[in-house]
């Protein structure tokens, strides 16, 4: 055991962070709108993502109403598909997941878990928010410009993007780009708050590897963003000058229309390369806040210290570096030299080593733990059953030879749902369910969040379990109708017909959940400040929810690290950070 | 990808290096009671701000990696045909030069409690910026009076970007540089006149050196290491 002084009254070291000068809201726009405390901005975060991820559900459904029902919803037309299926994707994976993780959870906890009083840029953190929810709007806008929003694909794959066949080549490729340079510029803002607060203003005793593995997994994808973000805006830029001005960064020479464009001799492959040096990263920057709020549901709803809290701390950090060096493996099928594939390859097997890691260092938490099966530990479980799943189908796509003939089938759609779509979303229900008492008071309505999570957890599989059978069969992604193809048989459309009656269940279990938040916000049970009995400071605070400032007159004091639960000899089950250990105070010295 | 790849490497040197700083093979679980405070005993003097324009700069700095990369993947396409360099660039170089000398110097004089040495510094650092940047508009007056075209050529197309995106950046530091001005008018005390006038001298530093990188790629200087690069990762 190393020998650390234990605390005396003199021994206590002086406050080290400064008191931060905090802004006073003096007026209910302050307060509530133009806020500039981290927990209000948290909450705009929060429900801006998900109404705009709501749209995205309504766009799932639309797309599943045409692929399980071909030829029965007329209004559905194959330019209106691919529409729908890129807005979908954009949508899920950065204006919600992205926006939803690091600015609603990032911005909730992040002060609140280190000891903090705000972020601390807090103008900054304001302004964040504000050029977020513009990019929302602008993105939001393209459903209403004429020629509607762009039908690329997520990926926005030049020379389709900006050509004449793609649907939204008039207005809503320009408004799509311009939504993401906006996006990336506001949240650079954010990121700034969340990494230097991270660094900064931890109070007294809180060092890193006391750090609770949320702020671990939520900083070190602030991070990765702020360095991968750059890419995309890149990217972005340059493909909007293809499309205004007519430079030929990444168009090649084309004919189109029986005509000669003036684009001539760009690379459609820099682009690739661009996008997913940004595009891989994001993948754990979605993936690493989801593992870290996992390992707290884990550990407080198990009652168990998490396993091998150093190997975790390594695991995030090895996987943040090394997600900068496996983008090409998106790219096997874009001709590029054999070679690059293998390196790439070799490089995405190894980062499934400190992801498995993490798996079962949460697996071995669990054992001979005193589980509990409260509803944010349901999802806890489910997250780690289905990201296992989707990262096994991972290890089959990361290798040259098995992805070429599985690229662009279904079998590539359930993998990455089931990775990056169901299990963060596991997440973020199984946090939501955990932190909604300290963000409301109240207790969100156990009754409803079962049937939301079996519905849901059961829903998703049966549509995604089913797809890579699809997928195997040779059913291609992408299409608005697969019509009467040789190779695949009948059964296909049945299954197809099952999957999409699946997806509209789980959609309508969606608005439970959002009746819940509602409901539970006026009829909830009173929590308390610590209904879970959790050790980390959020749980600490003198009131629920935190007041401005969070912390009464004095900032808490950190003994120990985030997980101490179970400690023989302790009182309770738990034994919060903030507590001094036993006798130290009737002593005064060291024992 | 090379610039990028070479980027990051350097980040994650410096991210490695403080690191292993701050006791990551430390066993949390066993240590109980108030730590010596690991934030460490030069990290943690900092203040805020300088941190967050640390990382603000790895975050420009990996945008403009970004652009030399795709610079340097996309001039080797058979199209590319490298356009003139205009001369005014070796001037505006120069004024740039002299604006970050300007900052530092402003800096050493609020260092001094020079608060005459602060005005005239800050004030010679913007104008010089600002002429910096007329110089850079009449530096593309000149080509597109010649027939260069944004659209014209690939190359054309980059010198554009990257020279407005640099001179974007600039543009924000002048924002920043003009509130340190209106502090030091309304006369605020010469602490934290210090610390803002030290972090524009910073972004100024640190946007030169962009500078003098990205004129380095578009007079063609560093072709001949980014052909040597290439033939390292080939």
């Amino acid at each position: 055991m190393v020998d650390i002084p234990f605390d005396t009254v003199a021994g206590i070291p002086p406050a080290e962070v400064g008191e931060v000068e905090l802004y006073h809201p003096k007026s209910w726009w302050t307060r509530y709108v133009f806020s500039q405390d981290a927990k209000v901005i948290a909450i705009q975060y929060s429900i801006t993502a998900l109404s705009i991820g709501m749209v995205a559900l309504v766009l799932s459904w639309l797309m599943r109403l045409q692929l399980g029902f071909p030829g029965t919803f007329s209004f559905i037309d194959p330019n209106q598909y691919l529409q729908f299926i890129t807005m979908h994707g954009m949508i899920m994976v950065i204006y919600l997941l992205t926006a939803l993780f690091l600015g609603g959870f990032g911005n909730y906890l992040i002060p609140l878990m280190v000891g903090a009083r705000d972020m601390v840029f807090p103008y900054v953190n304001m302004l964040s928010y504000w050029v977020y929810l513009l990019a929302v709007v602008v993105l939001a806008s393209t459903f209403f410009v004429p020629g509607g929003p762009t039908g690329a694909g997520w990926t926005l794959y030049p020379p389709q993007a900006i050509l004449s066949g793609t649907p939204g080549q008039d207005w809503g490729i320009i408004f799509m780009l311009a939504s993401l340079i906006l996006f990336i510029i506001g949240f650079t803002m954010g990121g700034l708050n969340y990494v230097v607060t991270v660094l900064q203003a931890r109070t007294r005793g809180m060092t890193l590897m006391r750090l609770p593995l949320t702020v671990w997994g939520i900083f070190t994808a602030t991070v990765m963003a702020l360095l991968a973000f750059p890419a995309l805006f890149v990217a972005s830029v340059m493909l909007l000058l293809d499309r205004i001005l007519g430079t030929s960064f990444f168009m090649p020479t084309l004919v189109e229309m029986g005509q000669l464009t003036k684009y001539g001799g760009g690379s459609p492959i820099l682009f690739q390369h661009l996008f997913w040096f940004f595009g891989h990263p994001e993948v754990y920057i979605v993936a690493l806040p989801a593992f870290g709020i996992i390992s707290d549901l884990i550990s407080v709803h198990a009652r168990k210290n998490i396993f091998g809290y150093r190997m975790m701390v390594w695991a995030i950090v090895a996987i943040g570096a090394l997600s900068f060096v496996v983008w090409a493996h998106h790219m096997y099928v874009s001709g590029m030299h054999p070679y690059f594939g293998y390196f790439f390859a070799t490089t995405t097997l190894i980062i499934a080593i400190p992801t498995a890691i993490k798996v079962y260092n949460w697996v071995l938490t669990l054992w001979r733990g005193d589980i509990h099966l409260t509803v944010p530990m349901l999802f806890a479980l489910a997250f780690i059953i289905t990201f296992v799943n989707g990262g096994l189908t991972g290890l089959f796509l990361g290798n040259v030879v098995v992805d070429v003939p599985l690229s662009d089938t279904m079998f590539v759609v359930a993998h990455f749902h089931m990775v990056m779509g169901i299990a963060p979303i596991m997440a973020v229900f199984g946090g939501i369910y955990h932190w909604y008492p300290k963000v409301t008071g109240r207790m969100l309505n156990e009754t409803l969040g079962r049937f939301h999570f079996w519905v849901s957890f059961l829903g998703a599989y049966a549509i995604f379990f089913p797809m890579h059978y699809l997928g195997l069969l040779g059913v291609p992604r992408r299409y608005h109708d697969i019509g009467e193809t040789a190779f695949i048989p009948a059964s296909a459309h049945d299954l197809n017909a099952f999957m999409s009656v699946a997806a509209l269940i789980v959609g309508f279990a969606q608005l439970v959940f959002l009746f819940n938040l509602i409901w539970s916000l006026f009829k909830g049970k009173e929590a308390g400040g610590n209904p879970w009995g959790g050790a980390s400071l959020e749980w600490q605070t003198p009131q629920t929810p935190p007041g401005h400032g969070n912390w009464g007159k004095d900032l808490p004091l950190v003994y120990r690290w985030a997980y101490d639960y179970s400690v023989p000899g302790a009182i309770r089950d738990f034994v919060p950070q903030n507590e001094p250990p036993a006798g130290s105070l009737a002593q005064g010295a060291h024992p | 990808m090379s610039a990028i790849i070479l980027f990051m490497a350097g980040i994650a040197a410096i991210a490695g290096w403080w690191l292993s700083q701050q006791r990551l093979a430390s066993k949390p679980w066993l240590e109980e009671g108030v730590l010596a405070d690991f934030r460490g005993d030069n990290a943690s003097s900092l203040p805020a701000a300088k941190i967050g324009l640390g990382v603000f700069l790895a975050v420009v700095g990996s945008l403009f990696a970004l652009f030399i990369s795709a610079y340097s993947m996309r001039m080797n396409m058979v199209d590319w045909r490298a356009l003139p360099v205009p001369g005014l660039l070796w001037f505006n170089t120069g004024v740039l030069v002299t604006s970050s000398i300007a900052l530092q110097w402003a800096y050493i004089a609020a260092r001094r409690n020079d608060m005459d040495g602060v005005i005239i510094g800050l004030c010679a650092g913007g104008a010089s910026a600002v002429i910096f940047l007329i110089g850079q508009l009449l530096a593309w007056r000149q080509l597109s009076l010649a027939g260069y075209f944004v659209a014209s050529n690939p190359a054309n197309s980059f010198f554009y970007l990257i020279t407005a995106v640099h001179g974007l950046h600039l543009m924000g530091g002048l924002v920043a540089l003009g509130k340190t001005t209106a502090k030091v008018w309304r006369g605020v005390e010469m602490v934290q006149v210090r610390l803002s006038v030290e972090l524009c001298a910073i972004y100024w530093h640190f946007l030169l050196l962009v500078w003098l990188v990205l004129l380095g790629l578009l007079t063609g200087w560093t072709d001949d290491f980014i052909d040597i690069c290439r033939q390292l990762l080939s």
